[in-house]
């Protein structure tokens, strides 16, 4: 449904005959689609009652959980967390088209900006690159680079389009870029592409083989139309090729770039890196840091190795050359691998004369009480481990946000069986 | 009527969820007693309540085997008939009851299960997931609601193996933009302590002496999170980074990292426990040359 909406008007009537759509206005379509009448109820007296969202929420949070799970049983949870990003912006004269408000330029723009802040929370020690298209010739933006903000800069500062686009000029300038990366990196380019041909100056299916030679995963976002080049591009590298419908489409199909994709083994040779977790000195400490070479007041970092100051994480310690990183750092991406079980639905119905229940009458998490209505058990979960029993609100704010059970976290485990095991 | 007038004035308000340290295999061996430290933090707690009567106090114990929810002003207000039957101000004799339930409750989990383990830490990742999830409930009461902070009140020393889950606790803290002060009572340094208070913006401090614990507490955790702004708080004096390896639970400051899965291990593996994948040995040569090659250059 939601593809029908942002397409242009007389397209839409056609499409549209079966409904009695004339007189409809477009923002009366959404709740036409909705039939949320439908779902009004009425009490005893015959009042309406307020509708309750909450359940309905709650099912569709559950089903896109079951669905992860399924997912990572299926494929060990292996995902490459060190990535090196292109993101390959075509800046030709399609992007300054208005099919998107106000162009689909700006759009790329501020989605790409949204993307960006998003890749580095969940791929730390990740870095990106920014490239875009114009008149034919792809320039870099950015070079590869782990800080949000110089990226954003750079891309904000150069909002222009112009003449055509060339998809083989950007794959060979990306691949030069990235072929120098370590071997245990994983290589990516994400492709915004408004254009609707591509003049090279050779043969494009050489470069395509040359890129997967060297193992660059491709993918495509279209902002116009499917594209053969593309597609093909997209599956003879392992990437994904999409096109957006619409704004939210786009935001939607950008962000799912954004978590780590599962490693693939022939892809990036794993390996052990020597890495070191510096100490923060004390605020309004002096020290001569080795990276300026300069006397500097205020926070810096320790190696622990050489005991030398560097200014900034993460680095290589420019005295011994180890890899320097804050922990925190990689901590960031640790619930990634150790998922907690999605919580099982209590029936309401056995749960009285489960004698448990009469101990768990409050969420363990937050305290809310679980009785519903008239003193009658409301609807809750329960931690296959730990037995504890959560309402639906934590159980949602557990699995998103939290990534802990309180309730596992809050009993003693011998030793033995802790993370070695799973 | 209470929560009436709290959804007017909620804004310089504050909830203090407190995390309060009952280890008894830390306190069994500390030169203050655990009831000296007790009338410290009841003292702290009554000037909390007295700054604001919107103010309000949620404390969870944390013990060496389990952590639970000890005392809520926000529900003591309603039931206020039964006074002191231990000649406590009222206030608090339902606190001081339920925490001697919680700590004996606690023992007896203790020699339950007799482990012979070295480090006698307490449970602080379950009491910081329980102290989110409260405040994720007082979030969704409303547009209004008192500024939630957390203050861990801890002494023993960190558990290593309790790493992911503080770090994925404070994480779910700075998203949720909660401020998780500290205040460390301990001997050793909390390396979870000071990086919880640095990535959420909480103050962190460690007091040398316990004699003056109530004035290092009224003086520095008790404002408001907008006071705090204008009152002078101590500097902090650097950030332990230091992780936890997964296959000892030892906590270091260098270590091998999977280029996968980015676990961290403190000896070389051939292969990753974590995701599985057979790491090769080139890297490590590779970077072992390089740092050789570098250190030589300059003296060439």
């Amino acid at each position: 449904m939601s593809n029908q909406r942002k397409r242009p008007n007389g397209e839409r009537e056609e499409d549209d005959e079966e409904d009695d759509a004339e007189g409809i206005g477009q923002w009366e379509r959404a709740y036409v689609d909705d039939r949320s009448w439908e779902a009004l109820q009425e009490d005893e007296s015959g009042l309406l009652r307020p509708i309750d969202t909450s359940a309905i929420y709650h099912a569709q949070y559950r089903r896109r959980l079951r669905m992860l799970s399924a997912a990572a049983a299926g494929t060990r949870i292996q995902k490459g967390l060190i990535r090196y990003l292109y993101i390959v912006i075509d800046f030709s004269r399609a992007a300054a088209e208005t099919d998107f408000r106000p162009s689909r330029m700006a759009i790329m723009a501020k989605h790409v900006e949204a993307f960006i802040r998003e890749f580095f929370d969940q791929n730390p020690l990740s870095q990106i690159g920014l490239v875009s298209i114009k008149n034919g010739i792809a320039h870099t933006l950015t070079d590869l680079g782990g800080s949000p903000e110089s990226h954003i800069q750079a891309l904000m500062g150069k909002l222009e389009a112009a003449g055509d686009s060339s998809l083989q000029n950007a794959l060979e300038l990306v691949h030069e870029h990235l072929n120098q990366i370590p071997s245990y990196g994983h290589r990516e380019v994400l492709i915004l592409y408004s254009a609707l041909s591509t003049s090279d100056p050779g043969d494009i299916m050489e470069t395509i083989q040359k890129c997967k030679k060297s193992r660059l995963r491709c993918s495509v976002i279209g902002l116009s139309a499917e594209m053969f080049i593309c597609k093909h591009l997209c599956q003879e590298t392992g990437g994904l090729y999409s096109v957006a419908v619409d704004e939210v489409h786009l935001k939607d199909l950008l962000l799912e770039h954004a978590p780590p994709p599962p490693a693939i083994a022939e892809f990036a040779i794993s390996n052990l890196i020597k890495m070191g977790f510096p100490q923060r000195a004390a605020e309004g400490s002096m020290a001569i840091c080795s990276c300026h070479k300069e006397v500097k007041i205020g926070a810096g970092y320790t190696c622990p190795r050489c005991k030398a100051r560097v200014c900034e994480l993460p680095t290589e310690c420019t005295i011994c050359g180890l890899t320097l990183v804050s922990s925190p750092h990689l901590a960031r991406s640790y619930h990634h691998l150790f998922p907690i079980a999605p919580f099982d639905e209590v029936p309401t119905l056995a749960s009285s004369n489960d004698p448990r229940r009469k101990v768990g009458k409050s969420c363990f998490g937050c305290q809310q009480s679980l009785l519903g209505a008239g003193n009658k058990p409301g609807p809750c979960v329960t931690c296959r481990k730990c037995k504890h029993y959560f309402c639906l609100d934590c159980d949602i704010y557990i699995h998103e946000s939290l990534h802990n059970c309180p309730g596992c976290e809050s009993t003693h485990r011998p030793k033995s069986v802790s993370l070695m095991e799973e | 009527m209470a929560t009436v007038a709290s959804k007017l004035y909620s804004d310089d308000g504050s909830l203090l969820v407190l995390l309060l340290d009952t280890n008894p295999l830390f306190w069994s061996n500390t030169s203050t007693t655990f009831s000296q430290f007790l009338s410290h933090v009841l003292a702290f707690l009554n000037a909390v309540l007295g700054l604001n009567q919107l103010n309000q106090v949620v404390v969870i114990a944390t013990g060496y085997c389990s952590c639970d929810y000890i005392y809520d002003s926000s529900l003591t207000l309603s039931g206020n008939s039964e006074s002191g039957r231990t000649g406590m101000p009222a206030l608090f004799a339902s606190f001081l009851e339920k925490l001697e339930d919680f700590i004996v409750k606690d023992e007896e989990l203790i020699k339950e299960q007799e482990h012979d383990e070295r480090i006698a830490s307490s449970l602080l990742s379950g009491s910081l997931s329980m102290a989110l999830c409260y405040i994720q409930r007082v979030f969704r009461s409303g547009h209004l609601h008192p500024q939630p902070r957390i203050l861990c009140l801890q002494g023993s020393p960190d558990g290593p193996e309790q790493y992911v889950a503080v770090m994925n606790s404070i994480f779910s803290a700075q998203r949720l933009m909660v401020p998780i002060d500290s205040c460390y009572i301990g001997t050793q340094n909390s390396a979870f302590l000071q990086q919880a208070s640095y990535i959420t913006g909480g103050v962190h401090h460690a007091p040398k002496q316990l004699d003056g614990l109530f004035q290092f507490l009224t003086t520095i955790f008790a404002t408001d999170l907008h006071t705090r702004s204008f009152v002078q708080l101590p500097k902090p004096v650097g950030v332990d980074f230091r992780a936890s390896c997964f296959c000892h639970k030892k906590t270091i400051d260098m270590g091998y990292v999977c280029s996968v899965c980015l676990s961290i291990f403190c000896e070389h593996h051939k292969k990753c426990s974590t995701c599985g994948s057979v790491f090769g040995q080139s890297k490590l040569d590779g970077a072992s040359t390089v740092s050789e090659k570098k250190r030589k250059a300059p003296d060439s």
